[in-house]
């Protein structure tokens, strides 16, 4: 009953529906960012996607519409920092960015507005934030990232099994991380609001990890991670609204818990 | 371009942002090869691999291929990143995405490039494999898998990065026994870099040495005989 009540507000079908949508392509584009050891991106993405919010407030105008093109180009130069052997080391470089664009977020917010809810709701999210327009992005970007996997399936396995392969064959390498990173970028920025920009990487990352734990094939993974994302989010919505508690965190506990839940099924398995 | 002729590389010079790190480079490849490219760290052996697989353009002269090796059909197994070892898909999974290559390729893979990946992974002697998870496997058994990858993406011409770097002796030795195989029953041309000097020259039937200065490009009894070979020879006594 408490579910009916829970879809009787329009934010929450709202809230509901975007989130569904945005955590299943975080996870399903999770699985080749884990897997090429790329999630640091997605995390230094979220930090970027905090400034670049917080500098459109600043500055009047829509935050989507600032904010996309920022995360989208920061996208590009972090998946060139991930690729080249750069002097500082691709991890450290990362970490910089992330670290300076929240200090940037924070200062413009400070200088501005002032340090007040919004912080707060931009760092750890609110169940509030998603609007019509949100909830139309985030099926457009859905309908995007399952067309990405459904056809091009096979050449995103061999570009996340093996990149040198996939380049001597002849296959245009570039264009699908590219693809990926823009992919993941309008992702982070959709889901950030909800999820808050400290947890969203976490939508990435905790499925495709929990989904290696359990299935032996690319295609198993693929599927679970998708599957968990969409059920854990579902979880956390509702018991975020039962218990009152913030959402964001109650989805990544609700996929920390799975993800701790496989790892002991992989440990049993192995044992037995 | 002759029939049996694969890979001609005709006076090339390769390298890299206008530095050329190898010149003057003239090398056949025909079907039924057997090639060790050898050398010292740094000496240019990975370039020159580049250069092969098309994945750079010569400075000078050129590279030519045979018809069939455009569109990026050669079977390549470049050397295994770390990320790689603990990849979960199937062996099969892997195997099927050497076909990605071919000209024409759809969206999905069709039933006879099915059952052709599971003859490579038969050939390979992997069959009992074929559902294991690739991260489980040995590297012997890895090294295997790719092969019959390898093998799904072209039907006369093998390039090898450092096959058997990081394999137990057995392991090493059986993947050559394999690549005899497929030299001597298949008719596969192969051309391998490789550290392992020893059992290079004991089954290829062609060297290429590349030295910093000098390099020597012939049979491998003509080799043992050449100065970069007596080199290798004293090293070993």
């Amino acid at each position: 009953m408490e579910l009916m009540e829970m879809l009787a507000w329009p934010f929450m079908r709202r809230a509901l529906v975007a989130g569904v949508l945005v955590s299943l392509c975080a996870a399903l584009l999770g699985v080749p960012l884990v897997l090429k050891r790329y999630s640091m991106i997605g995390d230094g993405l979220s930090h970027v996607s905090f400034g670049a919010l917080a500098v459109a407030v600043a500055l009047g105008v829509t935050p989507l519409y600032f904010s996309i093109p920022v995360v989208i180009l920061s996208a590009f130069f972090l998946l060139r920092l991930a690729n080249s052997g750069s002097r500082m080391g691709s991890d450290a470089a990362i970490a910089v960015v992330s670290a300076s664009a929240l200090a940037i977020g924070i200062m413009v917010i400070s200088l501005t507005t002032g340090m007040t809810t919004d912080v707060d709701n931009y760092m750890f999210g609110s169940v509030l934030a998603m609007t019509e327009t949100d909830v139309l992005l985030a099926a457009a970007v859905c309908a995007a990232v399952l067309v990405l996997f459904v056809l091009f399936y096979h050449r995103l396995f061999a570009i996340t099994f093996d990149e040198n392969f996939a380049r001597a064959t002849g296959m245009r390498v570039e264009l699908y991380n590219t693809l990926l990173s823009i992919l993941t970028a309008l992702t982070i920025v959709l889901g950030m609001r909800m999820m808050g920009a400290m947890l969203i990487s976490s939508l990435v990352i905790f499925p495709a990890l929990t989904a290696m734990r359990l299935f032996r094939s690319f295609r198993g993974v693929v599927l679970c991670a998708g599957t968990t994302a969409v059920l854990c989010f579902c979880t956390g919505l509702t018991v975020s609204y039962v218990k009152s508690t913030p959402v964001g965190a109650t989805v990544v506990t609700a996929n920390l818990l799975v993800f701790l839940l496989a790892c002991g099924m992989e440990r049993l398995r192995k044992r037995g | 371009m002759e029939k049996h002729e694969l890979l001609v590389c005709r006076n090339t010079a390769l390298g890299y942002e206008g530095r050329a790190v190898l010149s003057g480079l003239n090398l056949t490849v025909s079907a039924g090869d057997y090639l060790c490219v050898v050398g010292d760290n740094g000496s240019g052996k990975s370039t020159l691999m580049k250069g092969l697989l098309g994945l750079i353009n010569p400075m000078e002269g050129s590279i030519d291929r045979a018809v069939e090796l455009k569109n990026g059909a050669i079977g390549y197994l470049p050397q295994q990143t770390r990320a790689q070892r603990d990849f979960p898909a199937t062996v099969y999974e892997v195997v099927l995405s050497g076909f990605l290559n071919q000209k024409g390729f759809g969206f999905f893979y069709t039933a006879a490039q099915k059952t052709a990946a599971i003859q490579a992974i038969g050939k390979l002697g992997i069959l009992e494999l074929k559902d294991r998870c690739y991260r489980d496997l040995s590297g012997g058994q890895q090294q295997r898998a790719l092969l019959a990858r390898a093998l799904c993406a072209a039907g006369r011409l093998l390039i090898l990065d450092e096959p058997v770097t990081g394999l137990d002796p057995a392991a090493a030795q059986d993947l050559y026994k394999t690549l005899r195989y497929l030299n001597e029953k298949e008719g596969m041309a192969v051309v391998m870099v490789t550290h392992d000097l020893r059992s290079a020259l004991e089954n290829a039937r062609t060297v290429l040495h590349i030295g910093r200065n000098s390099w020597f490009y012939g049979t491998v009894e003509d080799y043992l005989r050449s100065p970069e070979g007596c080199r290798f020879r004293k090293g070993e006594q």
